[in-house]
């Protein structure tokens, strides 16, 4: 008999509490490779505090997180980015007085290879390394619409299209698992039909989502499961129809102040 | 762009050719003499732009490390412990010892920010010269180390002319200018500046923040660990004075006053302020007393001087005489949208942000 692979993404009995304040409860969940799902819940529900635990900005109280079958409870967050888990903010949080360019060239750190000597002395393997990444970064930027945009400091995009930079920038590092956290958020119709095309797109390219969002016509219209989160717990799992329609998600919205 | 470098290389090289011949056209030892000592500023000025301009750590006491560069070669290449080792080779082993202290000094601090370390940087500012002071026996405390070797090349000795002390420090800063716009433009200088924009983003992508900053203090405390050499050479003495809070308050004005975070605009704040220092204020001190006023010495309010001139920047020209275009564009925005300069480094990413 043959070991069970190990999930390609799994948390399992996490809890995540701050001084009284449980802010994740018992949650566990597997994902996929390919797959694309969403977090739900209301507010502070602990969607966000779930990415920041995967990110290692916070650490579990108690529980695992895995990567690929190991264990990121020991990693900094700049380990766990170079294995390939890339993110966005629900705050925007891009480096406002970069170019565009720049802010994507900086998410591709991870993958680069020049020391401290190379950028010291411009070595010719760290200019090739530094054209390719340029190169590549125009990409990113024309994948996500952006490519008009390259010599313009973040600050000074708009609130939409800061939101596409933050993903071209979690994209430059060749994520296997890229976490959205709200990215239609301040979206128009218009730019949030642009951004589901755009997150298929990405999926299509092999790369494994988690989107956590509040507009529901986005979230059915992109994920096949939904995990629904309520004050820290699990209170619901499944396809989008079947969440829906459960009694307890329904709850938990109404009850909320805010749906 | 193509047809812009060549002229950029004329003027590189006129540059060049007027820096070359300055000693030889302006027989007056004594300008070559400040040129030399302003020279010495220059590089650590460049410096420390590197740990406050491009990383954004505030550093107080960076002086700590011209002293330690400077007693590196006052230990190493003088009578006092009999040792000899040339200055050329001085200049590599001081940088080195000054950027491992770069890294002592910075270990502790990593997690600090803004005001908590400035404070513990002041405070490595205050040791480093008195640790010198009080190990009386191996320093001559307050005496300090005196004749020093002089350097020579091919065989010569530099003598008690400034000339060549102005050739080697022209040369030091051109490898200076070159070494920090190469890292103003790669992999580290891109992560430096992701840490100063928000450090959490920048652990977001991969940036390894202690090794960055880390290199950052380094790579400062490097200059000035080689214009420490070149500065103890040429005045054939160190000693614990030359090293205080004051000189560390100097090299940060020069920062402000031409423009953190751009090398050009370093150059100019720290050659306006050695002209200041060393002409300006003894210059007017002379008019003054042949005038008549013998109880004015100018020289003596020197940081009330400088202490104007901030203030003066900081209301009329905030960004430096020649900013960076990032750090205008951040002011800018901070007199205008308090909450996008208020770099806000919160480790609350998006919790409940409504
Ligand atoms: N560092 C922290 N310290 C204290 N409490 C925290 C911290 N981070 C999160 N919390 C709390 O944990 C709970 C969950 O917050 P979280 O940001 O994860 O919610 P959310 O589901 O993302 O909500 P929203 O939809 O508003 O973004 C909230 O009560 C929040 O106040
Ligand atoms: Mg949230």
């Amino acid at each position: 008999m043959r070991a069970p692979e190990p999930a390609f993404f799994e948390l399992r009995n996490v809890r995540c509490a701050f001084g009284g304040l449980v802010a994740v409860d018992d949650l566990s969940f597997a994902l996929e490779q390919n797959s694309i799902v969403a977090l739900i819940g209301p507010n502070g529900a602990g969607k966000s505090t779930v990415f920041n635990l995967i990110t290692g900005i916070y650490r579990a109280t108690s529980g695992t997180v895995s990567f690929g079958g190991r264990s990121l409870a020991k990693l900094g967050t700049h380990q766990i980015a170079a294995l390939g888990i890339a993110r966005t903010f629900q705050n925007i949080r891009l480096f406002a007085f970069m170019s565009a360019l720049d802010n994507v060239m900086t998410g591709r750190h991870a993958r680069m290879q020049a020391s401290l000597a190379d950028s010291l002395l411009h070595t010719p393997r760290q200019r090739r390394e530094e054209r390719r990444v340029r190169e590549r970064a125009r990409e990113l930027l024309r994948f996500v619409g952006l490519e008009r945009s390259a010599g313009d400091d973040a600050h000074n995009l708009s609130y939409g299209s800061q939101r596409r930079l933050e993903i071209a920038r979690a994209l430059a590092s060749s994520p296997t698992l890229l976490l959205l956290d709200e990215p239609a958020a301040g979206m128009n119709p218009r730019e949030k039909d642009d951004l589901i095309a755009l997150v298929e797109r990405i999926r299509a390219s092999g790369v494994t989502i988690v989107l956590v969002e509040h507009d529901m016509k986005l979230v059915m219209g992109l994920c096949e499961r939904v995990t629904v989160l309520d004050q820290g717990r699990k209170i619901a799992e499944g396809t989008p129809a079947h969440v829906r329609a459960d009694p307890r998600v329904i709850e938990a919205y109404l009850g909320a102040s805010d749906p | 762009m193509k047809g812009r470098k060549p002229v950029r290389a004329l003027r590189l090289g006129l540059l060049a050719a007027v820096l070359l011949v300055v000693p030889f056209a302006d027989h007056n030892n004594a300008h070559v003499d400040f040129l030399a000592n302003a020279g010495a500023f220059v590089l650590l000025a460049l410096g420390l732009n590197i740990v406050v301009g491009f990383a954004g750590l505030l550093d107080l006491g960076y002086a700590a490390f011209f002293a330690i560069g400077s007693y590196s070669y006052a230990i190493f290449a003088s009578q006092q412990f009999g040792l000899h080792v040339p200055f050329w080779i001085m200049l590599f082993v001081a940088a080195a010892i000054a950027a491992l202290f770069g890294i002592l000094l910075g270990a502790p601090t990593l997690r600090l920010r803004g005001d908590y370390l400035a404070i513990v940087t002041l405070g490595f500012g205050e040791i480093v010269p008195q640790t010198f002071l009080n190990l009386a026996q191996y320093t001559n405390g307050p005496n300090g180390i005196g004749s020093l070797d002089q350097p020579s090349l091919f065989g010569r000795p530099f003598g008690f002319s400034a000339t060549p002390y102005y050739y080697v420090v022209l040369g030091l800063i051109a490898l200076g200018i070159v070494a920090a716009r190469n890292l103003q433009h790669s992999r580290l200088g891109r992560a430096w500046m992701a840490i100063r924009e928000d450090e959490l983003a920048a652990r977001h992508m991969g940036i390894n923040a202690t090794t960055a900053k880390l290199s950052a203090f380094a790579l400062g405390a490097a200059f000035s660990g080689v214009a420490g050499v070149a500065y103890a050479a040429k005045l054939d003495l160190v000693s614990p004075d030359q090293f205080g809070f004051n000189v560390s308050v100097l090299i940060l004005s020069m920062l402000v006053l031409g423009g953190m975070g751009n090398v050009a605009g370093v150059i100019v704040g720290s050659l306006v302020l050695s002209f200041v220092n060393s002409f300006l204020l003894p210059q007017a001190s002379n008019i003054a007393h042949t005038a008549g006023f013998t109880y004015l010495d100018f020289t003596n309010y020197r940081f009330m001087l400088y202490g104007v001139i901030l203030v003066g920047m900081m209301l009329l020209r905030p960004a430096g005489l020649l900013p960076s275009a990032k750090r205008r564009a951040e002011l800018e925005a901070a007199l205008t949208d308090p909450a996008l300069a208020a770099h806000e480094q919160t480790e609350y990413e998006g919790a409940h942000a409504r």
